[in-house]
């Protein structure tokens, strides 16, 4: 008899759970906390420590009680069971010490070790160069790096509560009037209780020096994550922003509800960028993130231009369609995406992109990727209205499925009022199959190398969009999330 | 070279026996064709050689030379294969959307540079490698940028496979079929370029039906395969035998001969001190 080794083709139980999340720690830290519950006293005790101006509890109200009119929305293909949102914490934060800190070097050790273990050092000493950091833990922003370079340019980068503070006209001209509170039902609850998120004001005619970046942390248990994130880009300016984050492992799932307004005016340009790895529950489906999230940018001003580029890769379900309004004239929107599904993991996700002003053109890319059990679905609209003359659309959808168990969706709903627009669509399916890994494997590439290659191939035209560090993560995290699938 | 020994193999998860005791050497310089009938086993000695897990292996041995040393094929992974001079040309081509015909010939060459401790090449000195390896095989520089095998015509897809095997140089080449759906040109096109790529370091296994594509690459040893055994060897008047006659009557013979050879085992059994005649 010869031994000879046979490598299965189908992905072993052994394999799968090998592919470790490696974020999913927790820390331990002392916190200041709500109980559990929601009803307006909870919104103005929220209001009261975070020290908002009057309007904001106001919006915030409003918010709410319209809110309890709405039915939560069940047109996406996902399932889960109804949120209690009276079992939910709506406010946790480490504990202040005093005045609580004043400079990043003191914030509490243990909360700086977590960043530091997470890959974004927040010291003086230690802080990544070329990005500024603006770090959330819960319901608050913990600190945020590099402002005084910043501030030479007159670039405002901050929190959303300080931005309240400090600059409260700025916000209350533009919160709210992207995504109104009335938007949706997630937006709604988002206006009524959110916590912290970022806040970047570019003045005109800028070239923000640094990347700007928000880290988004969970680590209470139970606690829903409400963020907020505001940027304004003036006449001429420009800025890009990323976003990355990240939660411990818990087999109960967590609610992460956010709302990400983008103002472009005139020939402004905002790049906006998310490699999402929320902790997406266990292989058999147990726990995650639930990330239902409202993101919609204005490209108010002509020739703005507002370009959204997504890599998914967590969450047990994703609901999100980064949008674009083309209210200027010629304004460009751009939405590359990348999803990827394992195990049970259910996304739903897409863009809108709605055209008002005169020859506004607007690109769509989205690769799906699933695998295992899992669902994935791309959802867009394209909406040409009958003032957009010219108006020019191309969006390219790519499923590509590993393995027999998972599903691949397209659902593009598109609505043209104006006949000198065009208006493409193309969508493709494909399939990683063990021929392919066998072909590569026969010319000397290794499984690893194997995946990689088809990974990359399939998503290259999103990866191009990410900047370079975040692009190199990003292929490492979906080749991390698929060995044991394929090969 | 190579040398198997009375291998047996199975599909994998079946008792579908193909290969029932193939013997075959090959030595550096030269060229083997392998033909025989449908369903003889051609193609599956080919996959077993590079790998494939349909198929398990349930006996004899194969051994290749790595470094001058003579190897078991088995103990390596088809990965390792490769890397260690192995290169089967397929006779259908997998197509791999996205990834471009450039980034697949340099992730594959650049890990064969690895596994010999040669310096890998970036994208600019490959594509120069790449291009110039182009213009030897007279395949135009469209090529480069276009997805491996996607949307290939099936003569494109078999240079596509010789440019594979002329970046990577193997010591062992097994070309499955790769006559197969070519057209007079398209053959006489491919046939020149593997002529360009022997040298008498290198070995070639020509697996075919038909003797056509062994009139331009002229075999020294052609052999009969046939319910996966080699039931007669020769050289490349064998070729010119089976395109006259048909495998019939060399099926037929072997039968025969089989059959004398039993009888003859037979006899050997009754009477151990008469073998050696």
């Amino acid at each position: 008899m010869v031994d000879v080794e046979k490598k299965p083709l189908t992905p072993s139980d052994a394999q799968l759970s090998n592919r470790e999340y490696k974020y999913g720690f927790v820390t331990n830290v002392e916190v200041d906390e709500f109980p559990k519950g929601l009803n307006e006293g909870i919104i103005r005790q929220l209001s009261a420590v975070k020290g908002e101006p009057e309007f904001v509890l106001e919006f915030r109200l409003k918010a709410f009680r319209h809110w309890l009119t709405m039915p939560a929305p069940n047109w996406a293909h996902v399932a889960y069971s109804a949120i209690d949102y009276q079992n939910l914490r709506y406010y946790s934060a480490p504990k202040k010490r005093g005045e609580g800190p004043k400079s990043l070097d003191e914030i509490d050790a243990e909360v700086l070790a977590t960043f530091n273990r997470l890959g974004i050092p927040l010291s003086e000493q230690k802080r990544l160069t070329g990005v500024a950091v603006d770090a959330v833990f819960d319901s608050v922003s913990v600190g945020t790096t590099h402002q005084d370079i910043l501030k030479e340019h007159g670039v405002i980068f901050c929190s959303i509560t300080e931005a309240l503070k400090e600059h409260p006209d700025l916000v209350r001209k533009y919160m709210g009037t992207v995504i109104p509170y009335k938007d949706n039902y997630f937006a709604a609850l988002n206006s009524a209780v959110f916590t912290d998120g970022s806040f970047v004001y570019i003045p005109k005619g800028v070239r923000s020096p640094l990347e700007l970046s928000t880290y988004f942390r969970i680590n209470a248990a139970e606690t829903g994550q409400f963020e907020r994130t505001l940027i304004i880009a003036e006449e001429g300016s420009y800025v890009s922003y990323l976003e990355g984050c990240t939660a411990p492992m818990r087999d109960e799932n967590q609610l992460h509800a956010a709302v990400v307004e983008l103002v472009a005016l005139d020939d402004a340009e905002i790049k906006y960028s998310t490699v999402q790895n929320w902790y997406a529950g266990d292989k058999d489906g147990k726990g995650g993130i639930y990330n239902f999230v409202t993101k919609r940018g204005l490209c108010a001003g002509d020739r703005s231009k507002i370009s959204w580029t997504q890599v998914e890769t967590g969450s047990a379900i994703t609901w999100k369609y980064p949008s674009v309004i083309l209210k200027g004239h010629h304004s460009i929107g751009e939405f590359y995406s990348v999803a990827l599904t394992n195990n049970k993991m259910q996304a739903d996700t897409g863009t809108k992109m709605i055209h008002i002003g005169r020859n506004t053109r607007s690109r769509i890319v989205s690769k799906g990727i699933s695998a295992d059990q899992s669902v994935n679905s791309y959802r867009g609209q394209v909406k040409i209205m009958a003032s957009a003359t010219g108006a020019r659309n191309h969006s390219q959808c790519d499923s590509l499925l590993v393995g027999d168990q998972c599903s691949a969706n397209t659902f593009p709903y598109i609505e043209v009022k104006n006949k000198s627009s065009t208006v493409e669509h193309e969508a493709t399916t494909s399939k990683i199959s063990a021929e392919q890994i066998f072909y590569l494997k026969s010319r000397g590439i290794d499984d690893e190398g194997a995946i990689s290659l088809l990974l990359n191939g399939f998503c290259k035209e999103v990866f191009k969009e990410l900047p370079l560090e975040f692009s190199v993560e990003a292929v490492r995290l979906l080749e991390m999330k698929l060995e044991g699938s394929v090969g | 070279m190579l040398v198997i020994k009375g291998l047996k193999a199975k599909v994998a998860d079946t008792d579908k026996e193909i290969l029932r005791g193939l013997d075959l050497t090959v030595k550096s310089g030269e060229v083997h064709a392998i033909m025989g009938p449908n369903g003889s086993g051609k193609s599956t000695l080919s996959k077993i050689l590079a790998g494939h897990p349909d198929y398990e292996v349930t006996g004899g041995s194969v051994e290749i030379d790595v470094n001058f040393r003579s190897k078991n094929l088995f103990d390596m992974a088809p990965e390792e294969r490769a890397r260690n001079g192995v290169f089967l040309a397929y006779q259908y081509p997998v197509e791999i959307p996205g990834v471009s015909n450039s980034e697949f010939l340099r992730a594959s060459f650049n890990e064969i540079c690895k596994h010999q401790g040669a310096d890998e090449m970036d994208p600019l000195e490959f594509d120069d490698f790449l291009k110039a390896k182009l213009k030897f095989l007279s395949m135009s520089e469209s090529f480069i940028s276009r997805a491996v095998n996607v949307d290939f015509s099936g003569g494109e897809k078999k240079r596509n496979e010789i440019l594979q095997m002329a970046i990577l140089s193997p010591r062992l080449a097994i070309l499955d079929e790769t006559d197969s759906g070519l057209d007079v040109d398209s053959l006489r096109i491919v046939s020149e370029g593997v002529n360009k790529l022997r040298t008498k370091d290198n070995a070639l296994v020509l697996i075919t039906h038909y003797q056509r594509i062994l009139n331009h690459i002229v075999p020294d040893h052609v052999h009969v395969l046939y319910k996966g055994r080699i039931i007669k060897s020769g050289d490349k008047t064998l070729a010119m035998q089976i395109e006259k006659h048909g495998y019939d009557a060399l099926i037929k013979e072997s039968k025969e001969s089989k059959e004398s050879r039993e009888s003859k085992e037979s006899k050997e059994f009754m009477a151990p001190g008469e073998h050696g005649n």
